[in-house]
């Protein structure tokens, strides 16, 4: 074998791509293409037809944007949440931790022992309209006599940003730990302050981490919908709802899978724009 | 044994492990649920899909007595929410002509699915020469428009949907008005994804007939519950699920089927349940052998359950409306007070206050994806 890699050296590389690549289109090109091809199918379940129906697509825009624009919204908002909650938490544990940085690392991973919809289901128990947290913050008047936590919008955006926040919070942490402390020491060995420091500093070398963090955040928020399913109503509907509820329920394949599509594009979209404006460099670390 | 293995070998496994990708009927040979080899013969094991609170509790039970009848053992699963979603998740495996590794699963005829099922040929006969008690089937059940002989089916058990409510959260509640408008039950109402039982309700409590539903009755009702969804008074659609978030008081009432409530009573005494003044919805749900399930051993069943004796035990823990002649007789015997429970056995009074959903609607695209759109979905 080790002859067989010296003779032909150029094709090394190809080798060394070629799990991933066979991987990648058994398991996410022919699949989009499968969908893609349902996506222009007609008819109703379970006799459907392809028939290049490409109205399917502005057909669900148009019954579900107000989902697709609540997605985006609710994505966007646990994103910020998830960003301040997080950068100032890895900050610490990255410089001021010590010995004990494992521990809180482990203590940021520890949620994820457990599985993603268990996690969200003890949230129906916590914020249940008769259990001890809203009775408490009815107590001290933080909510009305009938106000509640569970079904409503504050329940859908805290559950995805709670089960998204480590996401957030390990690429930032890499990117925090790799800064040399002496970087900022000769920063302030030039007479910058604290704050200086961090802006011109520790801010730009973290940003990486801020990046990719918000990436593996927002994209797979904005496609969720167990937070939207267990702890809100069909007033907090997300267009992972929608796709769900179409696959796997009503079986109207032709409009999840362009409905999918249309979430796709968004996010593709939405990407390149990104990309443009923090520089692709940052993308890729 | 060497542990490395020779190239010759390595191509052998590849191959075959190609083969394996390369014919997916292979893959599915070797997969549970099995083919039409094993619909034939009688197992001693059955596989039944029921909804939950759906059967008797108190011990010896009567799948405890059927196993000691017959020995065959009963692996009872509560398996079904709702009939979309229970249908959506078995339709991949029947539609290939493959097994779901139950023996029954139970459908209700207020769906499309029984009809749809049949249609497909997704379910199997039963053998009529092993359940000699059908002879206990009532009239008004042996001819239902999916199943006019009931050649693929027999009913488990009848309910009504209504409204149950937590009388320590709420005044009763009685009228479909007060479901949707009261201010002080706004974000604590759940209906149910079930779209005959959510609809017909919502149809009497708008003056409209259920038992014939047209295009304005219908876009009537979903005007109704659309209100009442923007205006944040429905709190969400639930399948047979709405029973944990009724019995721990998260919803003050809700639409919900007979039986289940009075089961609930024993985690929560203050549940009530009743028809809305506008009347009430009655339906039936069937058990059905799936593709692959075991006739003999599924029909067997049906016909233990068919006893007039086991059907009163049952009826009398879930507690349901029973299709089977002598059901009464057998029920008082138990329980002398038996025949007094408008749960199980309903007054002329209620029977007359019930009504079916139209089942020439329940097929209709239009009337489901709307549905969808105002559940949320």
């Amino acid at each position: 074998m080790g002859t067989f890699f010296h003779r032909n050296r150029g094709l090394t590389p190809y080798l060394l791509l070629l799990p991933g690549v066979l991987w990648l289109s058994l398991f996410f090109l022919v699949p989009l293409g499968f969908l893609g091809y349902q996506s222009l199918q007609s008819g109703i379940y379970p006799n459907f037809e392809f028939t290049w129906e490409f109205s399917n697509f502005s057909d669900a825009f148009s019954n579900y944007h107000e989902q697709l624009f609540r997605s985006f919204l609710y994505a966007g908002i646990a994103t910020a949440v998830c960003l301040v909650l997080a950068y100032p938490l890895v900050y610490w544990i990255a410089f001021r931790a010590g010995p004990w940085r494992n521990l809180f690392l482990l203590a940021i991973v520890a949620p994820f022992f457990v599985t993603y919809l268990v996690r969200t289901l003890a949230w129906l128990n916590i914020l249940a309209d008769q259990g001890p947290v809203v009775e408490l913050l009815r107590d001290i008047h933080v909510l009305g006599e009938d106000g509640r936590l569970l079904a409503t919008t504050f329940a859908v955006v805290s559950g995805i940003a709670y089960n998204f926040f480590p996401f957030m919070a390990l690429p930032i942490y890499v990117s925090l730990e790799q800064i040399d402390e002496r970087m900022l020491e000769a920063a302030k060995d030039l007479y910058a302050s604290s704050t200086q420091a961090f802006l011109r500093v520790t801010l730009p070398l973290s940003a990486p981490g801020i990046v990719a963090g918000t990436l593996l955040t927002f994209i797979p928020a904005a496609g969720d919908f167990i937070n939207a399913a267990l702890l809100g109503t069909p007033k907090q509907s997300m267009v992972g709802n929608v796709i769900q509820a179409k696959f796997l329920e009503s079986l109207d394949y032709p409009t999840a899978a362009s409905l999918s599509f249309i979430l796709m594009g968004i996010i593709l979209v939405g990407l390149l724009v990104y990309a443009r404006v923090v520089g692709a460099e940052r993308l890729t670390g | 044994m060497n542990p490395r293995l020779t190239r010759q070998e390595l191509l052998r496994r590849g191959a075959a492990g190609g083969a394996l990708l390369a014919f997916p009927s292979l893959l599915a040979a070797c997969g549970g649920g099995g083919g039409d080899e094993s619909s034939g013969e009688l197992k001693d094991v059955l596989n039944f899909a029921n909804w939950e609170l759906y059967i008797d509790t108190k011990k010896p039970t009567t799948l405890q007595q059927f196993t000691e009848q017959t020995g065959i053992k009963v692996n009872y699963y509560e398996d079904i929410d709702d009939n979309a979603t229970y249908f959506a998740k078995v339709q991949g495996p029947l539609r290939q002509g493959q097994g779901i590794d139950r023996d029954i699963f139970i459908f209700t005829d207020n769906s499309r699915f029984p009809s749809l099922l049949i249609d497909q040929g997704w379910v199997q006969q039963i053998d009529k020469s092993l359940i000699p008690n059908m002879s206990n089937l009532i009239d008004a059940q042996a001819h239902p428009p999916f199943d006019p002989d009931r050649d693929y089916s027999l009913p488990w058990f009848s309910g009504m949907t209504g409204i149950a409510w937590n009388k320590k959260l709420t005044k009763p509640v009685t009228t479909m008005e007060q479901f949707f408008t009261d201010p002080s039950l706004k974000g604590k109402v759940s209906m149910l994804l079930e779209l005959a039982d959510s609809v017909g309700l919502t149809m009497l409590s708008n003056g409209d007939d259920p038992t014939t539903v047209t295009s304005e009755t219908f876009d009537k009702a979903m005007s109704t519950i659309g209100d009442a969804v923007d205006s944040g008074q429905i709190r969400k659609f639930y399948g047979n699920s709405y029973t944990g978030p009724l019995a721990n008081g998260d919803l003050a009432a809700a639409i919900a089927w007979s039986g289940d409530v009075k089961q609930l009573q024993a985690d929560n005494p203050d549940l009530e349940w009743s028809l809305p003044e506008s009347g009430g919805m009655i339906w039936t749900d069937n058990m059905l052998i799936p593709t692959g399930g075991s006739v003999p051993t599924a029909s067997t069943y049906m016909n233990f359950v068919y006893d007039p004796d086991i059907a009163a035990q049952i009826a009398l823990g879930a507690p349901y409306i029973s299709s089977v002649n002598g059901v009464k007789e057998a029920a008082e015997k138990i329980d002398p007070a038996a025949a007094d429970n408008p749960y199980i056995f309903p007054s002329e009074e209620t029977l007359s206050n019930v009504y079916q959903y139209d089942s020439a609607a329940l097929n209709n695209d239009d009337f489901i994806t709307t549905w969808q759109g105002v559940t949320g979905q």
